[in-house]
């Protein structure tokens, strides 16, 4: 029942801004994709601590007005291998930045506490965050072949990366909303206008924020959203790779030696020839 | 079993000869785990073990996720996420099981591949290769219930497209449609039923397992010479063969070791490299993926299934023919299931004396052109139904049935199969008696008579 209410509700507000979007959103692929390099590629890559706190930055300073975190929650903001605040700084931070919850207990909205996630969108068309790095690819093909993503990675963050850095100066007017044209963005046009401005946070550890900057530091932190295991993963299959060759060593020196007498067997049976 | 002379287990204990006279369990377990096998098996009859794994690591990192899973539209996504998150390991649990199905798969094509090449579903094996096939099959659809279960983009769309298929049956479709969604499209009664589903039929797999076990059990393998293991004699059965344990056991564990090592740096380093990014957003109706692709376990099929088209002039034909009933949909359908069909009929569409590729000078073309068109058709499959795709998936599909309606069928009454081995023994010995003689003095010179 509650799909068909949905599906009533959306189709109203979808109609009106979403669909010329919505190509775009359901699509994987994209337009021009820079090959960024990040500290959490390859086998052994880790996050950057103080990139993800700058990322935080950026996210909470320009992202948060209208876009939402809604599968985050906030307390994961000091957990190991994210961003490493501490429980005081995550109250700090929740405190500081008015960050307010939907209570449907209580039928109003109330501070939020860590145990809550981060709020959902508050801009209807602005999609959730959580799971960006994921939602998109990078790098696609050659013909088909899925080896690009292979050798550079499935290019998330690079997608986010690049969007943010690849506006055009040119906007039109679409059933009076305004598109802006981006390099990355797969229709080209998108609504949100360019985010990100020379110095438009000031950093707290000194960082030159660059366009550039900000916008790996915002999608070196929306990949710890979408993945905050990463580095845990890593940890295990390069645990698990070294653990099953070893076992492996072992149980083909096992085979080797219990095949042995089977084998020697033969040649001792078989005439010189 | 197996009319292969061998020891079998003997009670001994006045306990064990009680439980042989209640329950002969123990004689079954040893005489399952000591079943005389052909020593010259190679490393393609690996797999059997790896599925076998990979089915209770499927069942057992499922059951471990659905404690955490919530079936319902609107939770469903949020809950995957609760999991990656929140849960203790949950990451770890859930990638596994993600990309188990894809091992699940690689481990079953060159299962197949190794039957199709070795001629393991011929007289007397075409019941294990049935059971097999309706494994096969089961594995499908257990594999696409639980792709819709995340609830994702792809998710939604791939099982409206596929359940979409019934709805091109010609008459009852709809109806049967219908009746499998719980409703007018893919929505809460859906996930629920594919989630009950998605759960049942992992255990229906694994008693078609213990049958298919059972079933080879009773004719004996099969083997890379598909020479038969001599039965005339105990002594002949033993040049030919060696038990399962430990010789093939160990041999098995140590393929298992390395593969699960290839499988664990996939799932620790790349864990969505096999899987789609649009399952990442979560489903909505109301936006249509730009291209809706499956799992690339079912890419070759699903090429197949676009192949055919209403400007194909067998689709022209039939239509015409059935006065318009079967349509370019439903051909497109019948042609899909009919690809696992004719596989299926493998058995009696061979004509072939000799059961080995490997002494089947023609075939042998024919089974790698075989090989290589599953792979074109995998990836036709994943390109836009545009331009020249179309094409290279329908010349596939045209040789995927020519392979097993006229390739198989004529091969066995031109081809003039090469020499086999006598027995098993000659062919083991051929592969492994042969005397260093590169080494100088190294041999031993002759057998030792005591033996």
């Amino acid at each position: 029942m509650s799909m068909f209410r949905k599906l009533a509700i959306s189709a109203v507000t979808a109609a009106a801004v979403a669909l010329p979007s919505g190509a775009a959103l359901a699509a994987g692929g994209a337009g021009y994709v820079e090959d960024y390099s990040f500290s959490f590629e390859g086998p052994f890559g880790r996050f950057d601590q103080n990139q993800l706190q700058r990322g935080l930055q950026v996210y909470t300073e320009v992202c948060m007005s209208c876009h939402g975190l809604q599968y985050v929650p906030l307390r994961t903001l000091s957990d190991e291998g994210g961003p490493g605040l501490t429980e005081e700084e995550v109250r700090a931070y929740i405190e500081m930045n008015f960050i307010e919850v939907y209570d449907p207990e209580i039928d109003d909205w109330r501070a939020a506490t860590p145990n809550d996630n981060f709020p959902t969108s508050s801009l209807e068309t602005a999609p959730d965050l959580s799971l960006m790095t994921k939602a998109r690819a990078g790098f696609s093909g050659p013909y088909g072949l899925g080896l690009n993503p292979l050798f550079r990675g499935l290019g998330g963050p690079e997608y986010v990366a690049s969007l943010l850095t690849h506006y055009t100066e040119e906007e039109q007017e679409q059933f009076g909303t305004i598109f802006y044209q981006n390099e990355t963005f797969s229709s080209e046009w998108i609504a949100m206008a360019p985010p990100l401005w020379e110095d438009g946070v000031a950093y707290n550890d000194g960082t030159a924020a660059t366009i550039e900057q900000q916008a790996m530091d915002v999608a070196a932190f929306l990949t710890w959203t979408a993945e905050p295991k990463l580095m845990a993963r890593k940890q295990m299959g390069f645990t698990a790779v070294i653990m099953l060759g070893i076992l492996s060593v072992l149980l083909y020196l096992t085979n080797k030696r219990i095949w042995a007498p089977v084998k020697t067997r033969e040649k001792a049976d078989t005439p010189a020839e | 079993m197996s009319g292969i002379p061998h020891d079998h287990y003997e009670p001994k204990s006045d306990w064990e000869k009680g439980l042989a006279k209640r329950l002969p369990i123990i004689g079954l377990m040893y005489d399952t785990i000591m079943i005389p096998t052909p020593k010259n098996l190679n490393w393609m009859w690996i797999w059997g073990i790896v599925l076998t794994f990979t089915l209770v690591l499927q069942i057992v990192t499922g059951i471990i996720l659905v404690m955490h899973y919530t079936p319902h539209v609107d939770m469903a996504f949020a809950s995957v996420e609760h999991i990656m998150r929140n849960v203790n390991g949950g990451w770890a649990i859930r990638y596994v099981h993600q990309n188990g199905a894809s091992l699940f798969f690689i481990a079953v094509y060159m299962h197949i591949f190794r039957g199709l090449y070795y001629g393991s579903y011929k007289a007397p094996r075409e019941i294990t290769w049935i059971i097999g096939m309706l494994i096969y099959v089961l594995m499908m659809g257990t594999a696409f219930m639980g792709y819709v279960l995340p609830w994702g983009q792809m998710s939604f769309w791939g099982a409206t497209v596929i359940t979409g298929l019934f709805g091109a049956i010609p008459f009852v479709g709809e109806a049967i449609q219908t009746w499998l969604l719980g409703g007018p499209a893919v929505d809460n009664a859906t996930l629920n039923r594919f989630l009950s589903l998605h759960y049942l039929l992992p255990f229906v797999i694994l008693g078609m397992v213990i049958l298919h076990i059972w079933a080879f059990h009773t004719t004996g393998n099969n083997n890379p010479t598909g020479v038969e293991v001599r039965r005339t004699s105990k002594k002949e059965a033993e040049a030919d063969t060696l038990p399962f344990w430990p010789y093939f056991v160990i041999k098995d564990l140590f393929a298992l070791a390395v593969i699960l090592a290839v499988f664990f740096a996939i799932v620790g380093f790349m864990p969505n490299y096999l899987g789609h990014p649009d399952n990442y957003i979560e489903a909505n109706p109301l936006v249509t993926p730009a291209h809706i692709v499956p799992e690339w376990y079912f890419l070759p099929f699903y090429a197949i299934l676009r192949a055919f088209d209403g400007d194909v002039w067998v689709v022209i034909l039939t239509s015409f023919l059935t006065g318009g009933i079967i349509d370019a949909k439903f051909f497109g359908v019948l042609a899909m299931f009919g690809a696992i069909v004719v596989m299926a009929l493998a058995p009696w569409l061979d004509t072939s004396s000799v059961r080995s590729g490997r002494y089947r000078p023609m075939f042998k073309w024919w089974f790698w052109l075989f090989i290589v068109n599953f792979f074109v058709l995998m990836w036709a499959g994943a390109m836009p139904a545009e331009g020249i795709y179309p094409y290279i998936a329908l010349i596939g599909s045209a040789y995927w049935f020519a392979y097993f309606l006229i390739i198989l069928p004529l091969l066995g009454v031109i081809e003039k199969p090469l020499p086999q081995p006598a027995t098993i023994e000659e062919d083991f010995k051929e592969h492994y008696g042969k005397s260093d003689s590169g080494e100088g003095g190294a041999t031993v010179p002759t057998a030792s008579p005591a033996e």
